[in-house]
């Protein structure tokens, strides 16, 4: 089983480029290029109540930010993406959803690196962008150490865990999914040797419930260490839920679980 | 007007403020708490310009042909300020340097004391830890410090401590036991046994709310091992400069299984990451300074590890 990649990975890494020199320079705002590298310039309505973004106003660990999107109408939402603007790496997870997956929200965890804008952008199957932004005060959550303990997170590397809650909405389900990965970031320079830890990061994840896509995620180092996705999805019946993900390094990983009273 | 004559005075200004913060250097507090045995209190609070970085308790042990020195301070400043304050105390050389972990309050002022004939000690894990952070507390710092932090550099330990060593300081055998990850992935202990003195570093925090910096329950394990060192007294890594053993560990023994409980009713109820952030923790608030500032963090990064447990 392969995941399918896309050109985004490219335009994730120009943008990383584009961001590090804005950085340097003290530009004002990197959004409007973000725009163009991510997005390729095309319109984005603001806050119009297509998505929603929820974010800490300051975070608590810079390398763990929960951010929650939130879609009222789920039917109409083809993808949606999270960027953090000022992060060295500003997208840090596209989603694509199954056309019947029926996804309200979706949270997951991220490294902020200084005080930014975070942006929650969603596609409609319609064709058209819609945002809203948040603005997060945090620091140090990329160029910090990515592991506390960095033994433990090789020795566990590619473990994955799932988790079931009682949806709060009527017909829905809420699992969580869980992959530990070191998520390096490759911006721990090593003050002695001034090398740098080579980044190591899970780049894509796929959520199956039985032969349907619940959502695809493409992302980056701004992910933190171990990536976590809590999201609500409508159920088709189907009576396994299953994982691949995958590293920059080649390194793949899957799992599955049965649905608990799988209808 | 009045800001031509500021511009004026200006120069004044700094030339009065300036002898008046090397008075504040020369007033380094060096406690002599067991015969040979010394002990600085660091200011509970975080590091700031105003007070050089000079938040961690600091210590050193002299023996008869050596002395010891257990963290050097938040900043260089501070460093040269304990080197001098030790250097009325005593004129045996300084041997050994230990860092009892990476975090800058307890590592930057390491250059005060570099020489030839010194040896830095630290955790097996030392090493990778100040490769991995080094350069983020350096930038991050030289924001919140400025000037204050000129000089800082990182020293790496050359002499790395597995499970435990003696050091034989000369009539006087220190013991430096590492642990696993606990407050931090690199903690080290100093146990003078001619005294039965414990410094702690930063496995013991009093007043100062307890940072989590490696593992929630790698911190309750460690502090438990802690309780059988025998010894009378401990220099906590923050907090008062000296204090009775083992009954230092309580109120830090209480917060960290009080977050765990806290965070594991959380998880088991499902709540997500944000909230229980708010609240994990929270009866403890009262007993503790600098709660606001580390508390959440501490439950955050305990909710991703305590995800984990179980089958």
């Amino acid at each position: 089983m392969s995941i399918a990649r896309t050109p985004l990975l490219a335009a994730l890494l120009a943008a990383a480029l584009v961001s590090s020199a804005l950085a340097q320079s003290n530009a004002p705002d990197p959004w409007p290029s973000l725009v163009t590298d991510i997005f390729q310039g095309r319109e984005i309505a603001i806050a119009d109540g297509a998505v929603s973004l929820e974010a800490p106003k300051r975070a608590e660990d810079a390398a763990i930010v929960p951010m929650t999107l939130r879609f009222p109408d789920p039917a109409k939402v083809k993808a949606a993406t999270l960027v953090i603007d000022q992060n060295p790496m500003p997208m840090a997870a596209s989603f694509t959803f199954g056309e019947k997956a029926g996804v309200d929200s979706i949270e997951t965890r991220v490294r902020v690196n200084s005080y930014t804008d975070v942006h929650a952008v969603a596609e409609t199957r319609d064709g058209k962008l819609h945002s809203e932004v948040k603005f997060v005060k945090a620091s140090g959550g990329c160029s910090a150490p990515a592991g506390k303990d960095p033994d433990e997170a090789r020795a566990n590397m590619g473990k994955m865990r799932y988790r079931e809650f009682k949806s709060a909405i009527a017909g829905k389900r809420e699992a969580q999914i869980m992959i530990r990965h070191p998520n390096n970031s490759g911006m721990q320079m090593d003050q002695l040797t001034r090398t740098y830890t080579p980044a190591h990061f899970i780049d894509a994840v796929e959520v199956w419930q039985g032969d349907e896509l619940i959502f695809k995620m493409e992302g980056g180092i701004s992910l933190s260490e171990d990536p976590n996705f809590r999201f609500t999805y409508a159920p088709n019946g189907a009576k396994t839920m299953r994982v691949v993900a995958h590293d920059n390094k080649g390194g793949q990983f899957e799992a599955k679980w049965p649905i608990a009273d799988a209808s | 007007m009045l800001r031509c004559f500021l511009a004026l005075l200006a120069p004044l200004l700094v030339a009065v403020l300036a002898p008046a913060r090397a008075a504040d250097e020369a007033r380094f507090q060096l406690e002599e708490i067991a015969s040979g045995v010394y002990a600085h209190q660091g200011e509970t609070s975080l590091m700031t310009r105003e007070n050089l970085g000079g938040i961690a308790n600091l210590g050193a042990i002299v023996g008869d042909r050596a002395v010891a020195v257990i963290d050097t301070g938040g900043s260089l400043i501070e460093g040269k300020a304990f080197l001098a304050a030790l250097r009325e105390k005593t004129d045996k050389p300084i041997r050994y340097v230990i860092n009892t972990h990476a975090h800058p309050d307890h590592i930057f002022g390491n250059a005060a004391f570099v020489g030839p004939d010194v040896t830095f000690v630290g955790h097996k894990n030392l090493p990778r830890a100040l490769a991995a952070r080094g350069e983020h507390y350096l930038s991050a710092f030289r924001q919140i410090m400025g000037d204050a932090l000129d000089g800082v550099t990182i020293v790496a330990p050359t002499m790395l401590v597995a499970d435990s060593t003696t050091i034989d300081l000369g009539g006087r055998e220190i013991v430096l036991q590492a642990w696993k990850t606990a407050h931090s992935e690199a903690d080290l202990t100093v146990l003078d046994k001619k005294s039965a003195t414990l410094f702690a570093g930063d496995l013991l925090f009093l007043r100062h709310v307890p940072v989590v910096d490696g593992s929630l329950l790698g911190f309750l394990d460690v502090v438990d091992r802690l309780a059988e060192i025998k010894a009378e007294r401990v220099v906590p890594g923050h907090g008062p400069a000296v204090a009775p053993w083992p009954k230092a560990l309580e109120d830090e023994r209480a917060y960290l299984m009080r977050l765990t409980a806290d965070l594991r009713a959380a998880i088991k109820k499902g709540e997500s990451v944000k909230d229980a952030a708010k609240t994990a923790g929270e009866e403890e608030r009262p007993k503790w300074k600098l709660f606001e500032d580390y508390n959440a963090r501490n439950a955050t990064a305990g909710f991703a590890e305590l995800e984990w447990e179980g089958p």
